[in-house]
């Protein structure tokens, strides 16, 4: 398998100094999700922007990895409930000027 | 330059301990946490300043400087060393020729100001490498506009972005595009930008998610006896036939004629037409007798 797309485990956990059971942790939890390749850990880079976010709000806002799970949910929540208040907006505008 | 009580921002007094500090900053920052407020520009505001406030305050050394220069800590030893050289040169008299001819004392700090130059503005994460700013910006368009997929370029910030607008785009909505924000610093990557569309509706057609919306005038005599009229479409026309006694008001469903979906290539919404029926005006006077003839035989039913 090609491992053009994907990133090495090491490299992220030396550049980030973060250590290696933390991103266990994560799979467990549904958070990332890490592929064996050629018996070395991978994640795919499309990975890498929700994994650093993950990584900043751990280092700086030490929260553990299950808060991090709540968190994430909460945010994905919100994103929908901001969507909706834009399409209910637009629905308003729309009998307003009827 | 306005003072920043940096005491102020951390919600803390002036004796504070390092404790008070750290909890403090540490309680504001989750609150404000750019990653935790997306696309929140007093949230970045916020967070960028208390991590100015906890870089001096949490530091002894600089928060002893803040606390006797104020704004101007960071170049506290030169306006030490310039004010006893000032003090001195007051002492020894007027007569005496220095660097600060025709200077006074009024002008003091402004002078040292202008020289050591204004306080630096820091923010961002404690992690070394820092990604760029986020930019926002707003793109007005009119639901014409909107119709197609087109490619535009757009100035932000002094610089061409060409971008892809996708059909069907609506009011309100955000777009993220990646790397179109500010520089990383430290070798981190670019903010991405954040493009908020404001779509108005300047036709004849209401829009209702991917429906559209309109009122199409029928004659009556169309309206009573059937028929086929010509109807416009967002894009075009289309022909429509009339069944015989359509009453005013009546809706038709013309699928597929509507808006596009957003990132649905080839999938529309529909069409609704309400009839509203036009009844003549100006009869002439064999119309009038014809419309009395209708209405005795009517009334005779």
């Amino acid at each position: 398998m090609k491992t053009d797309n994907w990133i090495l485990l090491q490299t992220i956990s030396s550049h980030y100094k973060v250590e290696l059971p933390f991103f266990t942790h994560l799979q467990e939890l549904g958070l990332i999700e890490i592929e064996m390749i050629e018996q070395a850990p991978y994640i795919h880079s499309d990975q890498v922007y929700i994994l650093e976010r993950i990584i900043r709000i751990h280092q700086e806002l030490d929260v553990n990895p299950e808060g991090i799970d709540i968190v994430l949910n909460l945010l994905q929540k919100i994103e929908h409930l901001q969507k909706d208040l834009v399409a209910a907006q637009n629905r308003l505008r729309l009998y307003e000027t009827a | 330059m306005a003072f920043i009580d940096y005491y102020k921002i951390l919600g803390i007094d002036k004796y504070a301990t390092e404790a008070d500090i750290k909890k403090a900053y540490r309680k504001l920052a989750r609150k404000y946490h750019p990653d935790l407020n997306p696309n929140d520009k007093e949230a970045e505001k916020k967070f960028k300043e208390l991590n100015e406030a906890n870089e001096v305050l949490s530091n002894p050394e600089n928060r002893k400087k803040y606390d006797k220069y104020g704004e101007n800590w960071q170049h506290g030893e030169e306006y030490e060393k310039a004010r006893q050289q000032q003090q001195q040169h007051y002492q020894n008299g007027s007569s005496q020729q220095s660097g600060f001819e025709g200077f006074s004392g009024g002008d003091y700090s402004d002078f040292f100001e202008s020289m050591f130059g204004g306080r630096s503005t820091r923010g961002g994460y404690r992690n070394s490498v820092f990604k760029g700013q986020d930019f926002n910006a707003e793109l007005h368009l009119d639901l014409k506009d909107v119709y197609t997929t087109h490619k535009r370029t757009l100035t932000i910030n002094g610089k061409n972005i060409r971008l892809t607008i996708p059909a069907g785009v609506e009011n309100g909505q955000v777009i993220k595009i990646s790397g179109q924000g500010g520089e990383g610093a430290n070798g981190g990557p670019k903010g991405d930008l954040y493009l908020t569309f404001n779509i108005e509706n300047h036709t004849n057609f209401k829009l209702d998610k991917h429906n559209l919306y309109t009122t199409v005038d029928l004659d009556l005599y169309t309206a009573v006896l059937g028929g086929e009229i010509t109807a416009n479409t967002f894009d075009g026309k289309v022909k429509l036939t009339v069944k015989p006694g359509t009453q005013n008001g009546t809706k038709v469903k013309l699928k597929g004629k509507g808006f596009p979906v957003y990132k649905k290539e080839g999938e529309f919404g529909d069409l609704y037409i309400s009839y509203q029926i036009i009844l003549p005006e100006n009869l002439t006077d064999k119309e009038k007798e014809l419309f009395t003839e209708l209405a005795k035989l009517r009334s005779m039913k």
